[in-house]
Order: structure tokens, then C-alpha cells, then sequence
């Protein structure tokens, strides 16, 4: 489900995986969740000798793990990670995925469940290139929303302020943020000017 | 577990070609699970490809139910005997032949050559007959160690296996962690369900109950249970197949195209079931098939850890692949996930594959592209770690 397109096979030279990468300490034990090939597990196989798993439910993605020497189990996110025991992981990520969950609210505290940390990334809608978009009558189309609306899995998109207001809400405590657009990092009036966001949170 | 006929897609240009069967003798007593030992063995058994001078390439194939040795390939004087397993072994398959030094072994209790019921009993100077020991898959692996040991594979690249098949290469992983890298279970469950068992012993019944059994000693008096031995085929081949692909295959549809009101056979799922068992019967010893049954009722893992599976798979240090089928009612996918909950909670380098194939329980002897390409993606990385 990983909209961006890689920079290389191996992850690296995203921004997106360097910011996650920064948080994960050496050798944690990590579960990607909707791993797709398993780009980004491979990548911080490579960068911080992570140990741990990636899930995905499509066929070819579960070949295309095996071929990237990525752990995987075949599984479909929807129906939990009842697969996986509370707190059997450092961190689990949910990279570019959130959006397209059909549950949302399941599989957040579903990650709190069996991560001791969550790691999310999603297109921020409240980027100002999408507020233009939709300001000129149309839904976005970019690199991260590359998908026409009558063919796209991203069926609970939210902004910056959206996801922070839900988190609130919920007890889930924000420990850390990245917002990049591009490959900048945006610190300031990141909801208008950050195109993606990437959380860690905790319960 | 039915032994595929000659795979059309196959052609014989990527097949082992002929092959020859060997039999490695052991003069070391064999403790088993039953208490009983056996002072000595055979094993017979089939190689595939070159062992690399490393000897890391060594892929062991445990066969399942009725299978045997002859894992791929055909003999000379028999072209139309290829192995169990040939759409899955030779060159450019998924255990690919060019890469790998592959091994079929035919186990003890078996009626292909290893010591079994139809070998002489030293003790007595007779064929064992119903006297022979209930072996169990834990005394497979134990006895298939000694041909490890006999060829010189300290440790395998590989150790794989169906169903039953996926029982050894499971007690492989506890029983001999060290001596395998990886661990290739398909089709497999951690203990048979109340309803498996139930299947068993009707067929066990059916073997037992005929009156040409005599407790086993049949071949003595010169008999065979051969009707017995054929019902129990035709309980087994009901399960290995799925609602829909019998539906598929044989529907209502009759031999004549009416009813007869007659007990022959009308519909042509009766004639299937028939001409399997008769074949089976005809090639197939009821020793055997009573023990290899046993064995899978008995398999258990966690039985010895409180029925704690994660327990039981502690030592298991092989990076493991479990495929499971779909439509698989007899060894379903959710009894495959029990074994990947429990490597999780180990946190052992495990994947998990679910293949969506209508065949029931048989599919993983059959051709599925989405099977054998994950298959031959997994052992594409097991030939990167162990190629020189």
C-alpha cells in the first residue's frame, strides 16, 4: 500500500525512512503492518539491525518480502493482530496504510496492544497544494495522493490536526513528530505546509 | 497426499531424469517413543543434484502419508514411475536440482524399502509382520539423522516437507535445531483435531476388522486386507480434497448417465474413490498404513509442555516458512497459524503464506504458480546464504 514511489529498491534516500529510522534504536524488534514488499523492514534490517515481521494480506506482496529476505506473515489487518501477543514489539509501524484502514480507531489501539510504540505515516490533506486543489473544485492528485478518486484505497484521509484531535480524544500520547514536504523537514504551520506526516505515539 | 500422476505442464526436459534408489544400512540400536528399539536399520533413499563441497546445499524432502523415497525423477526400467514430488524438485523447479543436493528417504515403519513390517525380524528370522513397533515422527527424524550423518550433512540447507511430511520437517527444527537452516512446512498442523483422529480410526477399522488381517501377520498365511486397505484409502482420499473441488471434479454427474438401483458404482465419485483404492491397496501395506496413521495422531508437540506450543518450538533456531491452503478442511490454515503464533512468541525468523487454491488438503502436491513461486522465492534466498 506504500504510495511513494522508492527512491532505490532499498529505501534508501527516503526521507520517510530516515525520519522513522531515526527514531528506532539498534536492534529493536519491530512489526510492519500493510509491509507491502518490505521495503522499509529491509531498509531498517539494514540501518538498525531491526529484528521482527512485516503484514500483508496481498500475494504479491508476500512473494515480493520473501524475495527481499523481509519476514512476512500473510495477514489481513482488518480482522486484528490477534497473531500477535501485548507488547511482543518495540515499535509497530503502519507506514503510509492509515488511510486506507477501514477501522481506523481498531488498528491504532490494535498497534498499542502488541507495540510498546506506534510509528504511523500519512498524507497530510490539509497540505495547502490539496486545500488548492479542492478550493479549484477538484480532489488532489500527488505524488502522495496518486490515486483518481473512484480508484483509490485511501478512504479515511485526515490532516495534521485531524489525527492530534483524534489522538487527544483517545488517551494516545504523541511522543514525537516528523512532518516533511518533499524532503525538507516543516516545523512551522505544518498542518498548511506539511504534505507528510509521520507520528510516534504511546498509550 | 495422493500421488499426482505424470504433471502434464512438466516437461521431461526439466526432470532429474532416472534415478536409483539406495539403501544405507545403520548397526546402532534405534530407542523409539513406543519403548521398544530397534537393533539396526535400513533406510532407503534417493539423491538429487551434487553436494557442494561446503555441504550446504543438502535439501532433505520427508514424505507424507503413502509416499516414499522416490521424491522426483523416474526409474529406468519404469518411466512412468516419477516422484511424488516432481513438479516441485529438479532443475529450474522450485527446489531447483542445479542448486540443491536433494534427499527423499522412505522411514522406518514404511513399505518401500526401510526397515518396516515386510522386513525379517533378526530375532526371530521372520518378517515383523504385526509385531513391528508403532513408530512415531519424532523416530523418523531420529533414524533420518543417521542418514545425515551417514552423507556427511552436518547441517542442511533445508529440511521440508507436506502434511505429514511438514511433521518431520517441524520435529527437525526441536529435535536437531542446529542441524538445519531453514524449515519448510506445508500444509501441517501442531496435533491432528478430534475429527482428524476420527477419520484414522475408521480407516484403522476398516484395515483391522477385515478377516484377512490375522493381527497384522497376514502375509504368513498368505493373505492381504486388501478390502480393508481400500476402504481406508477411500476415507483418506474424501479428506484430502474440499467440498467445492470434488463438486468441481465429479458433481452428481453418473458413470451411465442414469440410476441403476443397484449398489455398483453409479456416480462417478464412487468410481473414483473405488479405482484409488484399489490401486492403493495393490501397492500399499495395511502394517504401514496402521503405523503411519498412529504417528499422526500421536504427533503432539506441546503434549510434553503443558499443550504450551510456543514451549514445545523454543529451541527451533531454523528460519521457518509455513504455507497453508485455503480450502485445506483437514489440516485448515488456522492450525498452520497456531504454529506461526507460536515462532512469533519465540521470536523466530518465521513467514506465513496463506495460498487461496481450491484443492483441499492436496494442494500442496499440485502445480499452483502462486505456491511454487513463493516456494522457489524462499529457496532463491536459502541458496544466497548457503552458496559459497
Amino acid at each position: 500500500m506504500n504510495a511513494i514511489s522508492a527512491i532505490k529498491a532499498d529505501g534508501t534516500g527516503r526521507p520517510d525512512f530516515d525520519a522513522i529510522a531515526a527514531w528506532i534504536p539498534r536492534g529493536a524488534h519491530v512489526l510492519d503492518l500493510g509491509c507491502g514488499d518490505g521495503t522499509l523492514l529491509r531498509f531498517l534490517q539494514e540501518q538498525r539491525a531491526v529484528t521482527g515481521y512485516g503484514v500483508d494480506i496481498n500475494d504479491g506482496n508476500v512473494l515480493a518480502c520473501v524475495r527481499n529476505g523481509v519476514q512476512v506473515i500473510q495477514s489481513d489487518l482488518e480482522r486484528g493482530l490477534s497473531d500477535f501477543d501485548d507488547h511482543s514489539f518495540d515499535f509497530v509501524l503502519l507506514s503510509q496504510t492509515l488511510q486506507a484502514m477501514r477501522n481506523t480507531e481498531h488498528i491504532v489501539r490494535e498497534m498499542l496492544r502488541v507495540g510498546r510504540a506506534g510509528i504511523v505515516t500519512f498524507p497530510n490533506f490539509g497540505y495547502w497544494k490539496n486545500r488548492l486543489r479542492v478550493l479549484g473544485g477538484r480532489m488532489p492528485l500527488s505524488k502522495n495522493l496518486p490515486y483518481a478518486w473512484f480508484d483509490t484505497p485511501n478512504i479515511h484521509l485526515c490532516t495534521i490536526r485531524d489525527f492530534e484531535d483524534f489522538c487527544a480524544g483517545r488517551g494516545i500520547r504523541i511522543t514525537g513528530r516528523t512532518v516533511l514536504t518533499g524532503s525538507e523537514p516543516v516545523t512551522h504551520r505544518a498542518n498548511l505546509f506539511g504534505e507528510l506526516a509521520i507520528y510516534q505515539f504511546t498509550t | 497426499m495422493s500421488t499426482p500422476s505424470t504433471s502434464s505442464a512438466i516437461s521431461a526436459a526439466a526432470s532429474v531424469g532416472a534415478v536409483t534408489p539406495q539403501t544405507a544400512r545403520f548397526d546402532v540400536p534405534l530407542p523409539l517413543r513406543c519403548g521398544r528399539e530397534l537393533d539396526g536399520f535400513e533406510l532407503v533413499y534417493e539423491t538429487y543434484g551434487t553436494l557442494n563441497a561446503e555441504r550446504s546445499n543438502a535439501v532433505l524432502i520427508c514424505h507424507a502419508l503413502n509416499a516414499s523415497h522416490h521424491v522426483a525423477g523416474h526409474y529406468a526400467d519404469e518411466p512412468g514411475n516419477t516422484g511424488w514430488w516432481e513438479n516441485m524438485i529438479g532443475p529450474g523447479k522450485p527446489v531447483d536440482t542445479r542448486r540443491f543436493f536433494v534427499i527423499g528417504v522412505n522411514n522406518i515403519g514404511g513399505c518401500h524399502g526401510s526397515t518396516g513390517p515386510l522386513s525379517i525380524n533378526p530375532q526371530s528370522g521372520r518378517a515383523w509382520g504385526g509385531d513391528f513397533p508403532l513408530v512415531t515422527v519424532e523416530d523418523w527424524v531420529d533414524a533420518q539423522q543417521h542418514l545425515a550423518n551417514h552423507l556427511g550433512i552436518t547441517r542442511f540447507a533445508a529440511v521440508m516437507g507436506g502434511s505429514l511430511g511438514a511433521m518431520q520437517a517441524l520435529a527437525w527444527a526441536t529435535r536437531y535445531p542446529e542441524r538445519l537452516r531453514h524449515s519448510v512446512i506445508i500444509a501441517c498442523t501442531p496435533s491432528l483435531s478430534a475429527q482428524n483422529i476420527a477419520f484414522n480410526e475408521v480407516a484403522r477399522q476398516a484395515i483391522i476388522t477385515d478377516p484377512d488381517f490375522n493381527d497384522g501377520n497376514y502375509r504368513e498365511k498368505g493373505t492381504a486386507p486388501k478390502r480393508g486397505l481400500r476402504v481406508a484409502r477411500m476415507v483418506g482420499h474424501i479428506t484430502y480434497l474440499s467440498d467445492d473441488e470434488m463438486a468441481h471434479k465429479f458433481g452428481r454427474q453418473l458413470k451411465n448417465g442414469r440410476v441403476g438401483y443397484t449398489f455398483d458404482t453409479e456416480f462417478q465419485i464412487e468410481s473414483y474413490l473405488r479405482h484409488q483404492g484399489n490401486k492403493f491397496a495393490d501397492y500399499f501395506d495395511a502394517n504401514t498404513y496402521l503405523r503411519i496413521t498412529r504417528a499422526l495422531d500421536y504427533f503432539d508437540p506441546a503434549l510434553e509442555h503443558g499443550g504450551n506450543l510456543a514451549a514445545a518450538l523454543k529451541p527451533v533456531q531454523a528460519g521457518v516458512l509455513v504455507v497453508s491452503f485455503s480450502t485445506d478442511w483437514r489440516f485448515s490454515p488456522e492450525r498452520s497459524h497456531e504454529i506461526v503464533h507460536a515462532l512469533l512468541k519465540n521470536r523466530a525468523r518465521v513467514s506465513y503464506a496463506e495460498i487461496d487454491a481450491p484443492h483441499g488438503h492436496d494442494a500442496f502436491l499440485l502445480d499452483d504458480p502462486r505456491y511454487h513461486g513463493l516456494i522457489g522465492a524462499y529457496f532463491e534466498r536459502i541458496h544466497a546464504e548457503v552458496a559459497p
